[in-house]
């Protein structure tokens, strides 16, 4: 493979890339000249605006070609290693099915005051988020959803009575630190009642940072729009590696 | 034109069954009330607002007059009573005054009895009355708005959703949906809303992937739309959702705000939400009587099953709900012009003859249900993030609605599961639509499946699993068909789920004004309009 490559329309190096979008500017001449010194911004030159049709009164939609300047160097290519794959509801259930032999049993809630289930809903419910289906939805998973207010110590007490492989908590309400605050108080209860035995700790909400696990006591933070899949994966994954260890 | 060959007697055997299956729950639901059906007959009575002084934040008065109630007396005998007792022993003007004297603790709710039940049953049907006289002069107001700018000149009406989070925002991208051909505007409510056991208050301007059902968002939106259907000249209809555990007071929000369709399913908040089932059915039976009232189409959910279960293994289960619903929805009251029956184009497009089994399922819905305005919905589950391939499929899905005459039919979004939708795909998502319309908007009259063709067989045979599995249902009672994952897949015990304790089994003495005037209401006979 080569280091340096171009996008490939239909001829090597040709660097041709087709884009779309709107502009809020009435249809006509100056509009179409308007994206086209978009697309020369965007490095793309010269820029042929082949198609322009107005949206209303005030907004005009363009489809472009042309060839960008850019060159991709591959060697500085860097991404972010998920260190799980993502694996579809299938691969998930099949997954579980042969490391388990049983359901792996999920339980979930919003702890303190916090009334906001929306989060935990989207991640539990069969609607789901983002178009994927939620936990509920996988065959091989037992998903209690306790809702919301849940206190500490309710949830420490279901979570031993349903046996649960994985605890979800779900913070919204950030005030003062509450989230962290709920957080740290439900690792420590969870520490303490159970040690070494304790579920999975995973903690959910738009205003979390993903590399305070450690500093919250849980084994996994999922910030703002995380979806149903990648935390089905990532307990596939949690289980996996638990299991690895104690062999 | 009837074009599958049905045979009547498999059709009337599946009603047959349907109404059988439906018949014990429908007497569960007579039989109960909830604490949402109480909060909706205040709610018609006249009681708006909200408690802005509790920590929590806003909590509308209507739920707390009737947690009282339920403290001091119970719901058993309804909540009419016991208000409408104490209004007139404190010498009160409204419900509102009633609702801060009872947030302040001065009020003890009793049940009346003797010539004081006489007094309060009286005022609580003066006050009820007034609540469905405003639902009766805005159906007669749509019926006249109809009439002068008229329905829109096609069949199917174009179904357009817009979700902002912001009521104003919703206003602004809703207006020119309806002039770039929208017939219908759906505002897609904040997620989670559905398991809210109250109705927010005011104008809301941040949702969560949708806005807020309010009575104030109703009503912002439907004057606003009332304004364009003059500047388009065509009455552009108005969609919220009745559903989750505040259905009927939304019904009832929808039948004071001029509401046209509401989303309104039997079983959905049940198999996708986990509401308990009692309760579903209790709200569902009074929320439907609302809408029939009010003149609103309901649209049921079938194209969910779809989403969770494979479309063309389950194509049947589809049927069942559809016929169910339409069960539940003649007990209730509502005529078969206001059947918005769901069903959606959901086979996976790598299934070989995809498209005729499509077909085969939109034709079997269109002649089981021949007056009903179908609701047509895109697809969802194999739209992929690639764009060009999701404007194909949905190509195709506008012209599956064409050729078998679909009524309603949502616009399907190239970026479904991508982003919410640009200003640019709703306007290229109408192009869509546009095209098949205006290239094949009179194929249907062409269209005649080979009597022993795949289509017609397929068909017969989706119709002939709905049988059986009714036969099934019958057998082993709804509830534990529900209990048991017969629909989409989701198992809900009929003592499990959300919302149960507030489903409250009636007494002797129940008194809800609100059911007895629904339940008398003239039962209009005549559709207005042709459901093709």
């Amino acid at each position: 493979m080569k280091r340096h490559v171009r996008p490939y329309g239909d001829t090597t190096g040709d660097g041709m890339v087709q884009t779309s979008f709107t502009l809020p500017v009435p249809a006509g001449p100056h509009a179409d000249g308007a994206a086209r010194q978009l697309a020369n911004k965007m490095g793309i030159d010269p820029a042929m605006v082949v198609h322009s049709h107005p949206i209303g009164d005030d907004f005009t939609f363009f489809v472009v070609y042309g060839s960008v300047r850019h060159i991709v160097d591959l060697d500085d290519v860097r991404v972010v290693e998920r260190e799980y794959p993502l694996l579809s509801p299938a691969e998930v259930n099949t997954t579980l099915k042969k490391l388990l032999r049983r359901k792996l049993v999920v339980v979930g809630g919003c702890i303190g005051t916090d009334a906001h289930t929306v989060g935990i809903d989207a991640i539990l419910n069969i609607k789901g988020f983002a178009g994927e289906k939620g936990l509920e939805y996988y065959r091989e998973l037992k998903v209690v959803n306790l809702g919301a207010q849940v206190s500490v110590p309710e949830l420490v007490r279901r979570a031993r009575a349903e046996k649960a492989d994985a605890v979800l908590v779900s913070q919204v309400v950030t005030q003062r630190d509450a989230h962290i605050h709920n957080t740290r108080e439900m690792s420590a209860a969870f520490r303490e009642a159970m040690g070494e035995r304790r579920p999975l700790l995973i903690a959910g909400g738009p205003r979390f940072d993903p590399l305070m696990a450690g500093e919250l006591g849980v084994d996994r933070v999922f910030g703002r729009s995380t979806t149903p899949g990648e935390v089905a994966s990532y307990l596939v994954h949690a289980v996996q590696t638990r299991k690895e260890e104690s062999a | 034109m009837a074009l599958l060959d049905l045979d009547p007697e498999v059709v009337a055997t599946a009603r047959e069954l349907a109404a059988r299956a439906a018949e014990p729950v429908v007497a569960i639901a007579k039989a109960h009330t909830t604490v949402a059906v109480e909060r909706a007959t205040l709610r018609l009575a006249g009681i708006t607002g909200a408690d802005s002084t509790h920590r929590a934040g806003d909590v509308p008065w209507v739920n707390r007059v009737v947690d009282t109630v339920r403290e001091h007396c119970g719901l058993e005998h309804g909540v009419a009573l016991p208000v409408f007792h104490a209004l007139e022993e404190h010498n009160l003007a409204t419900l509102t005054e009633l609702a801060e004297a009872t947030a302040a603790g001065q009020v003890r709710y009793r049940l009346p009895e003797g010539r004081d039940r006489a007094r309060a049953r009286k005022a609580a049907t003066t006050a009820v009355t007034k609540g469905i006289r405003t639902v009766d002069r805005n159906r007669a107001r749509r019926d006249r708005l109809v009439a002068k700018l008229g329905d829109p000149p096609q069949r199917p009406w174009i179904y357009l959703i817009v979700a902002t989070g912001d009521i104003d925002e919703d206003v602004v991208q809703a207006r020119n949906a309806a002039r770039a051909g929208a017939d219908v505007i759906a505002v897609i409510r904040s997620t989670g809303q559905s398991l809210l056991d109250y109705v927010p208050e005011g104008a809301t301007h941040h949702g969560f992937a949708g806005t807020y059902a309010t009575q104030e968002n109703f009503r912002i939106m439907r004057a606003a739309l009332d304004d364009v259907s003059k500047e388009v000249g065509r009455y552009v209809r108005l969609t919220n959702y009745a559903s989750g555990l505040c259905m009927p007071e939304i019904a009832v929000l929808a039948g004071l705000q001029r509401l046209d369709m509401m989303l309104n399913d039997s079983m959905y908040g049940i198999l996708f939400r986990d509401i308990n089932p009692i309760r579903t059915f209790v709200d569902q039976r009074f929320s439907r009587q609302v809408h029939a009232r009010a003149g609103i189409v309901i649209n049921t959910g079938e194209d969910n099953y779809l989403t969770t279960a494979d479309a063309v293994d389950a194509a049947h289960t589809v049927t069942v709900s559809q016929l169910l619903n339409e069960h539940f929805a003649h007990e209730a009251g509502l005529p078969d012009h206001l059947l918005g029956l769901g069903h959606a184009f959901e086979i996976n497009p790598k299934v070989p003859e995809s498209f005729r089994l499509e077909l085969a399922h939109a034709l079997l819905a269109r002649e089981l249900f021949p007056d009903a305005p179908l609701k047509w919905m895109p697809p969802t589950k194999h739209m992929t993030g690639d764009v060009f391939n999701g404007y194909l499929l949905d190509g195709f899905f506008n012209l599956a609605g064409v050729l078998t005459g679909q009524s309603i039919l949502l616009v399907g979004m190239m970026t479904e599961a991508v982003v919410t939708p640009f200003l640019s795909d709703r306007d290229l998502a109408l192009a869509n639509v546009r095209y098949v319309l205006g290239a094949a908007g009179g194929l249907s009259e062409d269209f005649r499946p080979a009597p022993d063709g795949l289509i017609v067989k397929r068909a017969h045979q989706v119709l002939g699993e709905a049988v059986d599995l009714l036969a099934r249902i019958v057998d082993d009672g709804l509830l534990d068909a529900i209990a048991d994952g017969t629909f989409g897949l989701m198992k809900r015990p009929a003592d499990g789920g959300k919302g149960a304790d507030g489903v409250v089994e009636k007494a002797d003495g129940y008194l809800n004004p609100a059911s007895e005037l629904l339940e008398t209401a003239p039962r209009e006979t005549a559709p207005q309009e042709e459901a093709r």
